[in-house]
């Protein structure tokens, strides 16, 4: 091996590694929220870029119809909800929250398919578009069971990412899709071997939004309303922090996050239906790694797996993905001795 | 879309079960195919190419004939099921499928076992099974065609990047067993999996040994991977497809990287330039036709026409076993005859060659059934 290949197997490893961290730390954010695995963050990441595509190629995106069907069951799970405790006054702001808001993006993005607008537009609208998609499946399949254990959560959220991974093959068909770089070029590197524009552009959206993330949680109110839940579920509660809103909030994180991610990786990889489950499973490597709730140690993490699985792919293409996930074997076993065991905790919590 | 032909299909059932008040039984073909699933790239066009077939030819010797449909999900074990289920609950008089080899392989086993003659879409490994013919071209024929081209334009030593499955192995062997001949030299042999994201490492490894040409072993929109990745990296030599990526959404996701890219395919790809005297002209013009007008969309596949070929064999066929035979469709006597009059074929002119079975052998197409096309600025032209 060469300094050249190394040096090209490591931009590509860090832009997937960028892709994995953006992945990892929704994850993370969703998990230590609400204790569910949320499988799906891959299927939005997938929408992302499929709706990205459809609207390259002056299609009205379907993911409009999914959004607004998903606004829907939230709204009446929520009104029928308000209607038993005949808390008929909130009522208004539900139809505002789970109905009117949902429906905005749905609009925008509408009015924007099939014209030829600059591509930040569009862009913009594929984002605006998913990032109502996980909140509302949570509000209506998983909130009504944010009381159960882990393995239940878990088993209804693989049930959600069957769904939604379904639904991606009738909206957008069995084929891959490629979007437009977002920017064009490529850095040539001592030796002649080309860097993309598009790489350094990935990894540098890992280093701010990460940096972002970063300040959210640290200065705002609602980033510490998150942490306090991650903490200590009951706690928070009794300092008057609402669960379900908390919920919400990681929801719309992680699905802000799988949008951007989305758009970032639709340039460079094929993207299929059902391409996103893959990342999220690497993903989710990388917050094993991170304990499912350390932050620095899933990016850390994440970069990890993006470069193992470029290099592995120099050595070995056919066994990429086995030594990629044979990665977990030794991390399971240095937590198992370094991390004290913490009982899964069955907490006592209503509504 | 998968409705709609369960629907059509059950339109198809319905309208011939009313028809069949009359005194002959109807003629039955089972088609499995892969409606959803990673092979559905495949499998629509192969029901659809199916659909188109019997607009063409619905009455075969004054019988009806019913198609039945059946998704196989992109799945081995349910291709076998439905195949048995075709046989035992269906009464079909002969199969046809499916998008994949390993699911080929299935039917074919079932086929074999309940002694059923298939007409497969797919390339099959070659295997002793006298109930089992293909109209699918062998892979060697079509990679000794590529293996002739590289040679004509001087190409020494060609590196392998394929899909790490049975596809990859198929189209190596072929490639490992045409180029020595020709005095070419295989230097590399690269895998990757169908759902990867990226091969920028196996195409720098590729690169690093220097080859004069690079041949690919994909299919479909992830066979385009390769041709992306050797283009990111600045490579400059020949490109050499297969069969497998003849597909209108391969070039949509290759774009450019795969300009001037040489492959090999049956003929009704580029029916429209082929010479007046060439023998598949007229039939795969007259498909382009039908499949238009049943569809009401142009064809761009190679995979529909392979379901039409499937139907003409199958045509060709039953005449002759209804004329030999007293045997009524539905019988084991009559899918007997009917396997006997499918291996003993004779020059039936199909979209994609001019087939020829005997027994023993499951392949019945010759070098008239290949041409080398070359893709330039999205289309495909013929490079004779």
């Amino acid at each position: 091996m060469t300094w050249e290949v190394a040096l090209i197997l490591s931009a590509d490893g860090l832009a997937n590694g960028a892709v994995y961290l953006l992945a990892g730390l929704g994850l993370v954010l969703v998990f230590s929220v609400t204790r569910v695995v949320f499988v799906p963050f891959g299927d939005v990441i997938a929408f992302s870029a499929l709706t990205l595509a459809a609207f390259e190629a002056g299609r009205t995106p379907p993911t409009i119809g999914l959004v607004l069907t998903l606004a829907l069951l939230a709204l009446a799970a929520e009104l029928w909800r308000l209607a038993r405790r005949r808390e008929f006054a909130r009522m208004p702001r539900a139809l505002l929250l789970w109905g009117l808001l949902p429906a905005l993006p749905c609009v925008f993005a509408w009015a924007v398919a099939g014209r030829t607008l600059p591509a930040v537009v569009t862009i913009v609208a594929s984002i605006a578009l998913v990032v109502p998609i996980a909140p509302l499946i949570a509000r209506v399949a998983l909130q009504p069971i944010a009381d159960a254990s882990v393995l239940v959560l878990l088993i209804a959220s693989l049930a959600l990412h069957f769904l939604l991974s379904g639904l991606g093959l009738l909206f957008f068909g069995p084929e891959g899709f490629r979007t437009e770089p977002l920017v064009g070029g490529a850095l040539t590197l001592p030796g002649g071997f080309p860097v993309s524009a598009q790489t350094l552009l990935m990894i540098a959206a890992a280093i701010v939004l990460s940096g972002l993330f970063y300040l959210l949680f640290e200065r705002t109110l609602h980033g510490k309303a998150l942490r306090a839940t991650a903490i200590n579920r009951v706690g928070a509660r009794l300092v008057g922090i609402r669960p379900a809103r908390t919920a919400a909030l990681a929801y719309g994180g992680a699905s802000l996050l799988a949008g951007l991610i989305g758009v970032l990786v639709a340039p460079v990889t094929t993207m299929y239906y059902d391409s996103g489950f893959i990342i999220g499973l690497k993903a989710f490597v990388a917050a094993i790694i991170g304990g499912l709730s350390s932050y620095p140690l899933t990016a850390a993490g994440a970069l990890a797996v993006g470069l193992v699985e470029s290099f592995a792919s120099f050595w070995s293409g056919a066994l990429k993905d086995v030594i990629v996930f044979g990665m977990l074997i030794p991390v399971l076993l240095l937590r198992s001795l370094l991390v004290a065991r913490v009982e899964d905790e069955e907490e006592e919590i209503d509504g | 879309m998968k409705n709609k032909l369960i629907r059509y299909a059950a339109v198809a059932v319905g309208v011939a079960t009313l028809a069949a008040g009359a005194l002959a039984a109807d003629l039955k073909v089972g088609l499995s195919v892969s409606l959803s699933g990673p092979n559905s790239s495949l499998g629509i066009p192969y029901a659809k190419g199916m659909r188109a077939a019997l607009a063409y030819l619905p009455v075969i010797a004054g019988r009806k004939v019913q198609l039945i449909v059946l998704d196989d999900g992109s799945d081995p074990t349910t291709a076998g099921r439905n195949a048995r289920k075709l046989i035992e609950e269906d009464k079909v008089d002969v199969l046809m499928g499916t998008s994949g080899v390993p699911s080929t392989m299935a039917m074919a086993q079932v086929a074999e076992e309940d002694k059923t003659p298939m007409i497969g879409l797919a390339p099959i490994s070659p295997t002793a099974n006298p109930w089992v013919v293909t109209v699918a071209q062998p892979t060697q024929l079509m990679v000794d065609a590529v293996v002739e081209r590289m040679k004509r334009n001087g190409v020494k030593t060609v590196g392998y990047i394929g899909f790490s499955d049975a596809w990859g192995d198929l189209v190596y062997n072929a490639l490992m067993k045409a180029a020595p001949a020709a005095g070419i030299k295989v230097v590399g042999n690269e895998r990757y999996a169908r759902s990867d994201q990226s091969v920028t490492g196996q195409a720098l490894r590729i690169i690093a040994l220097h080859p004069d040409a690079v041949m690919t072993g994909g299919a479909g929109t992830p066979g385009a991977l390769p041709f992306l990745a050797l283009a990111d990296l600045g490579y400059k030599g020949g490109l050499y497809g297969q069969h497998g990526l003849i597909n209108a959404d391969f070039i949509r996701v290759a774009g450019a990287s795969a300009n001037g890219a040489l492959m090999p395919t049956g003929p009704v790809i580029v029916a429209g330039q082929l010479p007046a005297n060439y023998p598949t002209k007229q039939i795969a013009l007259t498909f382009r036709k039908v499949y238009q007008q049943v569809n009401h969309a142009p064809t761009t596949d190679a995979f529909s026409a392979y379901s039409f070929d499937g139907w003409l064999v199958f045509a060709d066929a039953a005449k002759r076993a209804l004329a030999a035979s007293h045997a009524q469709p539905g019988t084991p006597a009559f899918r007997t005859a009917l396997r006997d009059a499918i291996v003993s074929t004779k020059e039936v002119v199909g979209t994609h060659g001019v087939y020829n079975f005997k027994p023993g052998d499951a392949y019945g197409v010759d070098r008239r059934a290949r041409v080398i096309v070359k893709l330039e600025n999205g289309k495909w032209k013929l490079a004779p």
